[in-house]
């Protein structure tokens, strides 16, 4: 596929928030996130585009987000992380699966991401399982909690078995079977051409900001 | 009263967790009166109930009970924390603390909040999505019913009202000082702004940072509206300590009601949400420290009021507590706070003082007659 594309402004740069909720470590989980990314930043340097990547361990800051949901505020530290995301141009959010889903930190830390922070994300999803039986848990887990973020969830999701690490896929056969380095790449073209046209990252986001829209007084004369 | 000083109750039957026995209603909804009584005694001004409808909270009749404080206390300031303006009937606000403002001698004020427990509105018929627009649109009707003796009206949340007069009118016609209580929303603080009331912010769970940009918010809004310079908008802080002589015997009593408190607890350890949050667990002089620097994160205020009995703390504790903060570190916080406080900086805010203000204006308006802006246009100007 080939289209004519605006080539970046001299010195552009994006901000790129990998979040894994690998709980090992090392974890296959990471390492995915890890892959996504770099296929990432490759295909936008080749664009001219510098990319910043952070990634970030849920694992590291378990406790903060449990306490962040008991007592409603984040630590600092949980906080910049909060900051990095919401502040992003893209996200790549990777969870292995547990008991048919995404696990419960991942979840947890979405929960204390403000739900309106995300809106127009470009998020590229992946997983990790032991079995390729639970690839579509991207499609039925992953995915509807980005769409209910309203954020811009990349078609193609990245899923990766424990078995996917040492095979070499099976293009031959008549039902084609890319390998996880193909799945990765063929993920990453969106993903990039869509944290390309990102701008959030230079947005000024001001959660003291009114709605316009806002009367004090409801319409209605104050004396 | 440069600022004034006080304690503010949640009214929740929580089991001590030293002990595991609960108090029951009765006992619990005697020691929040016990607690108001002590305020006085140890020279506090301001008691302030909350306002709940359901377990495990007493106060869901918030004027019964200061009325009954009233009879007992001089000089003692009865408000609340918060009255439900989302959930309760404006009209019946309005003659509520109207009636209860006379029966007081003018010791009352009261704080306005939305109340965050989501049954509550369904079963006062409305609905929480509304939230904001039920605080809106309920406050400009209180504010009419207080300030015009024969109200015409409607909106959208109540039945319309044609030449309703609220009884009894304000003592002296001048109306129980307005606070807007908010945790997060920049809304409130605008409408606190816009009608030149005082905006409490209860930052006690929260970090600073946060309460810094909604106060500067309000402040410039105020400041914005006319009413003022930003450094006399009326600006009321929670707080929230727990004090022994020795500070390692308050982080030892302490810790057991902390590690499971409602709201916080099985969360952040003491030491956490102490550098976090305004709590103070520690010696008297830890705790005048500690505040005494509020106003340089906020700017001078008008109001600071304490949380003291919740998380099952015994009452017994509760008093010597009361003893302590009135015995101590009020009065040193009262000369920290006289510190450099500039001239034009207003005080709390008093029912006597606000009938002075009002005389005043009447006579130089009087003298000087001027034609007023309308604030609604004002107000659809700052909205922009």
């Amino acid at each position: 596929m080939s289209e004519t594309r605006t080539a970046p402004a001299e010195g552009t740069v994006r901000r790129i928030a990998v979040v894994s909720a690998g709980l090992s470590q090392p974890s296959s989980t990471r390492m995915l996130a890890d892959r996504l990314a770099d296929a990432t930043v490759r295909r936008l340097e080749g664009q001219g585009i510098r990319v910043q990547v952070e990634t970030i361990e849920l694992r590291d800051h378990a406790r903060d987000i449990t306490n962040n949901m008991l007592a409603g505020f984040p630590s600092p530290a949980l906080g910049g992380v909060l900051e990095t995301v919401i502040g992003a141009d893209g996200l790549i959010a990777v969870s292995p699966i547990f008991a048919a889903s995404y696990s419960g930190l991942f979840k947890s830390f979405f929960d204390i991401v403000d739900p309106e922070s995300l809106e127009e994300m470009p998020v590229l999803i992946g997983a990790t399982g032991g079995t390729p039986r639970h690839s579509l848990a991207l499609d039925y887990a992953l995915r509807p909690l980005f769409t209910y973020l309203r954020a811009d969830v990349i078609p193609t999701g990245v899923y990766a078995a424990s078995a996917d690490w040492g095979s070499v896929g099976d293009t031959a056969s008549n039902n084609s079977l890319a390998s996880l380095p193909e799945r990765i790449e063929r993920a990453s073209i969106r993903f990039a051409r869509a944290v390309a046209a990102s701008d959030r990252s230079s947005r000024v986001q001001d959660p003291f900001a009114l709605d316009p829209s806002f009367n004090p007084t409801g319409g209605f004369t104050a004396t | 009263m440069t600022v004034q000083f006080g304690v503010f109750t949640i009214g929740d039957v929580t089991t001590d967790p030293t002990t595991g026995r609960a108090p029951s209603e009765y006992e619990r909804i005697k020691s929040m009166v016990a607690i108001a009584l002590k305020a006085e005694e140890v020279g506090l001004d301001v008691f302030a109930t909350g306002e709940h409808h359901n377990p495990p909270f007493v106060p869901s009749s918030p004027t019964t009970m200061l009325g009954y404080i009233a009879a007992q206390t001089k000089n003692l300031l009865l408000s609340t924390s918060t009255t439900l303006i989302t959930t309760n009937d404006p009209v019946k606000i309005s003659e509520d603390f109207a009636m209860l403002q006379h029966l007081a001698d003018g010791r009352v004020d009261i704080m306005l909040g939305r109340g965050n427990t989501g049954p509550v509105y369904p079963w006062f018929g409305q609905d929480i999505r509304q939230g904001i627009p039920l605080a809106v649109e309920n406050y400009a009707l209180l504010h009419k019913l207080w300030h015009e003796d024969v109200v015409d009206w409607s909106g959208q949340f109540r039945t319309p009202l044609q030449g309703f007069t609220s009884t009894p009118r304000p003592l002296d016609g001048v109306a129980p000082f307005v606070w807007h209580g908010s945790i997060r929303s920049p809304e409130i603080a605008e409408q606190a702004a816009f009608y030149g009331d005082g905006f409490f912010a209860n930052n006690i769970f929260w970090p600073k940072e946060h309460y810094m940009r909604l106060i500067g918010l309000y402040r410039q809004r105020f400041e914005h509206y006319g009413h003022g310079s930003a450094d006399q908008a009326i600006v009321g802080l929670g707080g929230q300590v727990f004090m022994r002589p020795k500070s390692q015997d308050a982080v030892n009593e302490f810790r057991p009601y902390f590690d499971n408190a409602p709201v916080y607890g099985h969360g952040p350890s003491l030491e956490e949400f102490t550098a976090q949050t305004p709590l103070t667990v520690g010696s008297p002089q830890e705790v005048i420290d500690r505040y005494a620097s509020m106003r340089d994160s906020f700017g001078n205020y008008q109001r600071q009021l304490f949380l003291m009995d919740h998380a099952g703390l015994p009452l017994k504790v509760v008093l010597e507590q009361l003893d302590i903060l009135g015995g101590e570190v009020v009065p040193a916080l009262r000369r920290e706070f006289a510190k450099d406080r500039p001239a034009q900086v207003p005080d709390g805010p008093t029912h006597a003082a606000r009938v002075a203000a009002r005389d005043a204006a009447l006579s130089s308006d009087a003298a000087n007659p001027v034609v007023q802006d309308n604030p609604a246009e004002t107000a659809l100007d700052g909205a922009k």
